[in-house]
C-alpha cells in the first residue's frame, strides 16, 4: 500500500520551488554580468569619475591649513571616504536602467511570461548585479586611494566598510527598482538620476566636514543618508573602530557609530516596505 | 474540447475600447487564426490570454484552467510570441535560449537537447552563436518563435509572427506551424495577412471593434458568400449618386447578391454572383440603363470578401480607418508593466 505523508510532499515541494527559484535568479543574473562583460564602459566609468574627483579635489585643497580637517588629516585621506560612498550611491541609483530599458523593449514581457517561481527574482538579481558591480567599484577606489597613501583600513574597519556599503546599496537600489516601475520611460529615469546625484553628494560630508558648511547645510548634511554611510567609513579608515564614538556633531545632536548604522538600517527597511506594494502590483 | 475560451471579454485603455465582449472558443489541438486589422483588438485578446493584461471584465479559460485564478499553472502550458521580437542584443542566440529554458525550469540535459532540437528545426545553426544584435528581422523572428517552443507548450500563441519577414524565413515559419499543429499542439495565429490565415487555419475568427464579427473554417466562410465575388466600375471615378442608382439596378437582376458601394474605392460596387452567365447578361442591364462598364473584376470569394461581407470594407480600408484613430502612445503606457 502506497501512503504519502502531505508534511514531505509539502517539504518537496518548498525544496523545488527554491531550486526553481535559485535557477532562474542565477540565470537573471548570469545575464546582467555578460551584459557587464560584452560592454564594461559604465563598470569603468563608475571607478573613473570618482578617481578623477579624487585627484582633482585632493589636488585643489592639498594647501588648506592643517587645522581644517578633524583629526588633522589630509584631504585625500577626508575625501576617500566619501568617493567610496558615491560610487556606492551612484551605482545603485543607476540600478533601476537595465529594468526600464527591459520594460521598455518588451523584454519584461518575456519574463511575466514565464512560470516564474517567484517574480522576486527579477528583483534579487538586479539587487545581486548592482551589489556586486557597486562593491567591485569601491573596492577600486579604495586600493587606488592606498596606492596613493591615504591608507588602508584595518580587518574590523573592512568589514565595517562592507556593511555600511552593504545598507546603503540595498537602499538605494530598492529606491531606483521602484522608480524605474513608476517612471514612464528612460529619460524621466536618467533625469531623477542627473538631478539626485551631485546635489546629495554637495550637501553631504563627503567633501567637507559639517563644522566647515553653513548652518543651513550643516542640517541638510546631517540627515543626508549618504553623511551616515560616509562617516562610519572614515572611521573605519582611522586605527580604532568603536562604534560607540561620536561619528556626526550634528545640530541636532551628536551621532554615533551603532545609530549611523541604525539609521541606514531602517531606510532600508522602511524603503523596502514603501516599494513592495508597488513591486507586488507591477509584478503580480 | 475547446483549449481556449473567452466569454465576454472587456477591456478598456482610456476611452478606447480595445475589447468589446469578446467570445471565441479554440478546439484543441488546431491552428487558429485570428484575423482583424491593426487595432482591432487581437493583441490585447492575446496578452489577457497569456497573463500578460488583466481584463475589465470576462473570463479567460487555457486547457481547462481559469487564467485569471492559475496563471502559473497557465504559464506553465503556453510559448508566447510577441507582435515586437523582445531579444536582448547582447546575448548571443544560444544564450538567450539558455535563459530561456532557465526561467521555464528545464534541467541541464533536457535544456541542452531541446535547444539543439530547436537550432537543427529552424535552421538556426549558422548564426545561432553570433549575438543578437547583429540578426535580420527573420533571424531575430525564428529565435523568437524558437524561445517560445523550447518548454514544449500545449498552446503556442504567435502575434503577427511573420509582419515585415523575407520570403525564406516566412516559409519556414509556415513549415514549423503546420508541423505543429500535426502534433496536436494548439496555435493561436493572429495576423492581418489574409493569405496567411487562409493558407494555414484549420478555423479562424474574424475580429473587428473588439469583437468577433464572423468565425468558422475558412473554406466554409467563403462558401458561406453563396457565389463569386465581382466588382464593377461603371466610370473611373463614379459619385454616390450614380453608385446609388447602380446598385439598385443591380440588386434586382436574379442571381445577384449582396451589392455593396465601396466609397473607399471610387464608389465601385461589389457583389455576388451565382454563376457566369449572371455576367454575361450584366452589361445588357446596364446599357439598358446607359450605363457602361469601365472594368469588371471576377473572383472566387476570398476571406477579404468575408471581412468585407461582415464588416461593409476591405481589411486594408479597416487598417488605414482605424490607424487615425488610435492612440498607441496611450497603448504603450497602458501596456508596459
Amino acid at each position: 500500500m502506497i501512503t504519502t505523508n502531505p508534511s514531505l510532499h509539502k517539504e518537496k515541494q518548498h525544496r523545488n520551488d527554491l531550486n526553481e527559484m535559485f535557477q532562474e535568479t542565477s540565470a537573471l543574473t548570469w545575464r546582467l554580468f555578460i551584459q557587464l562583460i560584452r560592454r564594461p564602459s559604465t563598470l569603468f566609468a563608475g571607478i573613473l569619475q570618482p578617481l578623477i574627483w579624487l585627484f582633482l579635489f585632493a589636488a585643489l585643497f592639498s594647501n588648506a591649513p592643517i587645522d581644517f580637517l578633524p583629526g588633522g588629516s589630509s584631504y585625500g585621506e577626508f575625501l576617500g571616504a566619501g568617493l567610496i560612498v558615491f560610487t556606492a550611491f551612484s551605482g545603485a541609483l543607476n540600478a533601476g536602467l537595465p529594468l526600464m530599458f527591459d520594460r521598455e523593449f518588451g523584454f519584461l514581457n518575456r519574463l511575466l511570461v514565464a512560470p516564474l517561481s517567484s517574480r522576486s527574482s527579477i528583483v534579487i538579481s538586479s539587487v545581486i548585479y548592482i551589489t556586486s558591480i557597486s562593491l567591485l567599484q569601491s573596492f577600486a577606489i579604495m586600493t587606488t586611494s592606498a596606492l596613493l597613501g591615504y591608507g588602508w583600513p584595518s580587518l574590523g574597519g573592512f568589514f565595517l566598510i562592507a556593511i555600511t556599503l552593504l545598507l546603503l546599496v540595498f537602499a538605494i537600489t530598492g529606491l531606483s527598482l521602484g522608480l524605474a516601475f513608476v517612471l514612464p520611460g528612460h529619460i524621466e529615469l536618467i533625469a531623477i538620476i542627473f538631478i539626485a546625484n551631485l546635489p546629495v553628494l554637495f550637501s553631504s560630508t563627503a567633501l567637507a566636514p559639517i563644522s566647515f558648511m553653513p548652518e543651513w547645510l550643516g542640517w541638510i548634511a546631517s540627515i543626508n543618508p549618504l553623511t551616515f554611510a560616509i562617516e562610519p567609513i572614515r572611521m573605519a579608515y582611522s586605527n580604532s573602530v568603536d562604534l560607540n564614538a561620536v561619528l556626526i556633531n550634528a545640530p541636532y545632536g551628536e551621532v554615533n557609530g551603532f545609530s549611523c548604522l541604525a539609521v541606514l538600517l531602517i531606510l532600508t527597511v522602511a524603503l523596502f516596505f514603501l516599494i513592495r506594494p508597488l513591486l507586488n502590483r507591477k509584478l503580480a | 474540447m475547446f483549449f481556449i475560451q473567452l466569454r465576454d471579454l472587456f477591456k478598456s485603455y482610456g476611452p478606447v475600447m480595445a475589447l468589446n465582449g469578446l467570445n471565441l472558443k479554440v478546439p484543441k489541438g488546431s491552428l487558429y487564426g485570428f484575423l482583424g486589422p491593426n487595432g482591432a483588438g487581437k493583441s490585447t485578446a492575446l496578452r489577457i490570454i497569456c497573463t500578460l493584461l488583466a481584463p475589465d471584465s470576462g473570463h479567460v479559460e487555457v486547457g481547462g484552467l481559469n487564467v485569471l485564478l492559475e496563471e502559473k499553472e497557465t504559464r506553465r502550458r503556453l510559448g508566447y510570441v510577441a507582435q515586437d521580437v523582445a531579444i536582448d542584443k547582447i546575448l548571443t542566440g544560444r544564450e538567450l535560449l539558455q535563459l530561456q529554458g532557465d526561467l521555464y525550469h528545464l534541467d541541464k540535459k533536457h535544456k541542452k537537447k531541446r535547444i539543439e532540437e530547436m537550432i537543427q528545426r529552424l535552421d538556426m545553426h549558422e548564426w545561432i552563436d553570433r549575438r543578437c544584435g547583429s540578426f535580420s528581422g527573420g533571424m531575430k523572428r525564428r529565435l523568437d518563435i524558437a524561445t517560445g517552443l523550447l518548454h514544449e507548450p500545449e498552446l503556442l500563441i504567435l502575434d503577427e509572427p511573420t509582419v515585415g519577414l523575407d520570403i525564406e524565413s516566412r516559409s519556414v515559419i509556415w513549415g514549423l506551424l503546420k508541423e505543429l499543429r500535426n502534433n496536436e499542439t494548439t496555435i493561436l495565429l493572429s495576423s492581418h495577412y489574409l493569405e496567411e490565415v487562409d493558407e494555414l487555419a484549420d478555423e479562424m475568427a474574424i475580429i473587428d471593434k473588439g469583437k468577433v464579427i464572423a468565425s468558422g473554417k475558412p473554406d466554409d466562410l467563403k462558401k458561406e458568400l453563396g457565389g463569386d465575388r465581382v466588382t464593377l466600375r461603371v466610370r473611373e471615378f463614379s459619385d454616390e449618386v450614380e453608385a446609388e442608382s447602380v446598385r439598385k439596378l443591380i440588386k434586382n437582376i436574379n442571381g445577384v447578391s449582396n451589392v455593396m458601394v465601396n466609397q473607399k474605392q471610387g464608389y465601385s460596387l461589389n457583389f455576388l454572383v451565382q454563376s457566369n452567365d449572371v455576367i454575361s447578361n450584366l452589361s445588357g442591364h446596364l446599357s439598358k440603363e446607359n450605363f457602361e462598364v469601365f472594368s469588371l473584376s471576377h473572383s472566387r470569394p476570398s476571406l477579404d470578401d468575408v471581412y468585407l461581407q461582415a464588416t461593409g470594407k476591405t481589411l486594408m480600408d479597416a487598417e488605414l480607418e482605424l490607424a487615425g484613430k488610435r492612440d498607441l502612445k496611450l497603448e504603450n503606457k497602458k501596456s508596459m508593466r
